[in-house]
């Protein structure tokens, strides 16, 4: 690779000409990339339209099978981390070291927090037979218009859509490591922060996709209505 | 920045092929060029698989009963030349060759915004083409390329897995190429170079990349469904579980109407650089052809229904489809038009890039003429899953694309290698591939009308001639396209020298040396005029002064 000069900034990659252009281009990046996430989301939440649209008593039914208190708190959990992260971004924009790396582990325990709860969903629908596919015998009586297959619809869209935000969020949990790691070495500073904004606008896109989620799956099932 | 001034002086034969040497230098390269070349390796070589399964459909099909293999094994080669031909050559033909190799030099840059990105989506795509090439050789794969459901999802007992895995995971090498040239365009461009001074390559990779951006995650996450379906045995598309089968087409179209726009959208900045420079003249109407691939990539998103006219859409949706479908042609007549009006009164020459790129446009234009038949509700009901469709979007990726990736790899080919090769035997290839093509395909059109269906391993009796006629046509074109891998990989040893700018074209690409060295460019240039300023270069060399230019070198 090309020879770093004396007046090359030591986090400046060598084909950029200066770290506003690299800065710019990491940010701006990430956005064209959360457009590409937006669209694969999107495409499995109008697949999801769809069909709740077609058999919405199994789908109202499903939804109302689901943990509305732990959804909840996971909802607050998860925005607690988008919290987290902004104070993240925050210590390394005014340099301060430590307070970095311990909101970036804050941000990661709240994560593992909406995970673990999360799994202990997952694992109360084993416990019910409501894993489409591959244990699936629903027990509960079923009111009148929902079959069997359109509320095993309504859990495959379940799954499917929260172990994909969940596996964004294990990808989030690699992102971090490393960033806890070049934070505690003392690799960014007020000048060089851009790794942490960019990761921040990854973890606050997988919240955002949350905050979808959560109604769409949870809420919208008639549970407040009769 | 002073980067170039305080650089040590540089031995002239130092470039970025010869910089430095072994497996790993190129395996762990993340300069775009060697990048590009990794691409052009590795898509020769699918072309060619995707071709030999072409050529046994062709002999086949040369008796009404069919000659050569098992229906079966006939379903399986059509299934391998698409999925081979659309998602592991055509897409990433001119833009992760072409593109990856010119997007930097043309807009005076280093590198890609993101080398190791770069690099990553070339191993992306070698995955993916791992797993399709797995499940080519573990039994085939007999869904056709567009894995309709719900018998790719529920009844086929092929490797419909492993290919529809493939497919995924090389949808990401496209999503990150396209990601990179977004952020390239937008943000690497040398001093002086406004968006209305780029050449319209680059509007044409960058109206690409905004579809491969938006597009591909739909038919990623569509692929994923239909994995999931087949290993769980869950409904999502299957009727008889409550799943809709035509939202798998909804979804499926809505990225792949797009990507015929991803394949063609570059070779119309391919054939625009080549007309340009061929014709000695400044593309007619600059910012119109510009806007006009933008107004395609837009369009595009909106005309996918036009594939599903007789497969269950609404009516209504089908009228709007087709309506909608029809506005595509006028941003894509712009082009030709303005490329037609560019040769007037130009001075022109008829060196092997510029055949490929008049072929370009003729054969486009009879493609899209065609495709408004196809857009056409009543005329589609007769058309749809007839040979109509198959020789229609082959005059448009064969036609179409294919000539104009071989135009820009003729164009570029002595700025990629330093070389120059025989131009009589490139335009004689050239001449065989048009005809050959022609050949090939017209009859097809023929067929299509008079009602064959497509996909079938025999037909009646009566439409011997025509497929014969065919046949005859793709051996033809099989032979004329190992021409020009012979004389290619001649010419990188024993070719003339080509010196830095061999057309005299304009463009900052040709203003560095031949091969360039690895940062491209000795100091960041500085662009101070319109795209295209042939007024002020020298007049193209003719061809015996190519031929006689420089030391052979052998």
């Amino acid at each position: 690779m090309s020879e770093v000069t004396s007046q090359h900034p030591h986090n400046l990659q060598h084909h950029f000409a200066d770290m506003e252009q690299q800065n710019d281009s990491g940010i701006f990046g990430m956005w064209v990339f959360l457009v590409t996430e937006i669209m694969f989301f999107g495409a499995i939440f109008a697949a999801y339209a769809i069909y709740r649209s077609m058999y919405l008593p199994a789908f109202e039914f499903g939804s109302r099978l689901l943990d509305v208190k732990l959804g909840t708190v996971n909802t607050a959990v998860l925005i607690g981390s988008s919290l987290t992260m902004v104070l993240a971004v925050h210590a390394a924009q005014t340099g301060k070291r430590k307070a970095l790396v311990f909101f970036l582990l804050l941000t990661m325990a709240l994560g593992a927090v909406f995970l673990g709860i999360k799994s202990y969903e997952y694992y109360t629908k084993w416990e019910h037979s409501l894993v489409p596919g591959l244990r699936f015998a629903p027990t509960e009586a079923l009111p009148s218009g929902v079959t069997v297959p359109n509320l095993e619809m309504f859990f495959c869209f379940y799954f499917f859509m929260t172990a994909l935000h969940a596996l964004h969020m294990i990808i989030g949990f690699g992102i971090m490591t490393v960033l806890v790691i070049m934070s505690w070495r003392g690799r960014f500073s007020p000048e060089y922060y851009a790794p942490i904004e960019v990761s921040g606008l990854y973890w606050h896109f997988v919240d955002i996709i949350w905050i979808f989620l959560f109604p769409l799956l949870y809420l919208i099932g008639g549970r407040y209505t009769t | 920045m002073s980067t170039a001034a305080v650089a040590p002086p540089r031995d002239s034969r130092v470039n970025y092929l010869n910089a430095n040497y072994g497996f790993r230098s190129w395996l762990l390269t993340t300069d775009h060029k060697r990048i590009a070349l990794l691409y052009l390796m590795s898509i020769t070589v699918m072309f060619f698989i995707g071709g030999a399964a072409a050529t046994l459909m062709r002999l086949h099909l040369i008796t009404p009963g069919g000659t050569l293999v098992q229906p079966a094994t006939y379903n399986k080669l059509f299934t391998v030349h698409g999925i081979v031909m659309v998602f592991f050559f055509m897409i990433p033909s001119i833009p992760a060759v072409l593109g990856n190799f010119l997007v930097p030099l043309m807009i005076g840059a280093k590198d890609l915004a993101f080398p190791k990105i770069n690099l990553l989506s070339w191993y992306i795509y070698i995955v993916g083409a791992g797993f399709t090439l797995y499940a080519i050789l573990a039994g085939g794969v007999d869904t056709g390329w567009t894995f309709y459901t719900p018998y790719s999802s529920t009844y086929a007992n092929t490797q419909v897995i492993a290919a529809a895995l493939g497919v995924f995971i090389t949808g990401f090498s496209s999503i990150l190429t396209g990601l990179n040239f977004i952020v390239t365009i937008h943000k690497m461009r040398a001093p002086g170079l406004t968006w209305f001074r780029m050449p319209l390559f680059l509007w044409a990779m960058y109206a690409t990349s905004v579809i491969m951006v938006l597009g591909t995650p739909v038919i990623a996450i569509t692929i994923v469904l239909v994995a999931f379906e087949r290993l769980l045995h869950v409904g999502i598309f299957d009727p008889k579980l409550g799943g809709d089968p035509i939202l798998f087409q909804h979804l499926f179209w809505f990225y792949s109407h797009p990507a015929v726009y991803i394949m063609v959208l570059p070779g119309m900045g391919v054939v625009s650089e080549v007309i340009a420079a061929f014709s000695r003249k400044r593309i007619f109407g600059y910012s119109m052809v510009a806007f006009s691939s933008l107004a395609i990539a837009v369009i595009s998103f909106l005309v996918w229904g036009h594939h599903m006219f007789v497969t269950g859409q609404s009516i209504y949706a089908g009228l709007i489809f087709s309506v909608l479908s029809f506005l595509v042609a006028i941003p894509s007549a712009i082009k030709v038009f303005n490329w037609t009006a560019t040769l007037y009164k130009g001075s022109i020459s008829y060196q092997a890039p510029m055949l490929y790129a008049l072929g370009f446009i003729g054969l486009f234009t009879m493609g899209g003429l065609t495709g408004l038949f196809l857009a056409s509700l009543a005329t589609d009901v007769h058309l749809n899953g007839t040979y109509f469709i198959v020789a229609h979007f082959h005059y448009i990726m064969v036609g179409g694309t294919v000539m104009a990736y071989m135009a820009g790899i003729h164009f570029w080919w002595p700025k990629i290698t330093g070389r120059l090769y025989p131009d009589g035997w490139a335009r004689f290839a050239a001449l065989l591939i048009f005809v050959g093509f022609n050949l090939t395909f017209f009859p097809q059109f023929m067929l299509g009308y008079l009602g064959m269906p497509r996909r079938y391993a025999t037909y009646p009796a009566e439409f011997q001639v025509l497929n014969v006629m065919s046949s005859a046509g793709a051996s033809i074109l099989g032979i004329a396209y190992l021409i020009p891998l012979v004389y290619l990989i001649w010419s990188m040893r024993y070719g003339k020298i080509a010196g830095p700018n061999p057309w005299n074209a304009t463009g900052l690409e040709w203003k560095t040396a031949s091969p360039p060295i690895t940062e491209n460019f000795e100091e960041t240039p500085v662009v101070t005029e319109e795209a295209y300023d042939y007024v002020h270069m020298p007049p193209m060399p003719s061809s015996a002064a190519l031929a006689g230019e420089g030391d052979a070198n052998v």
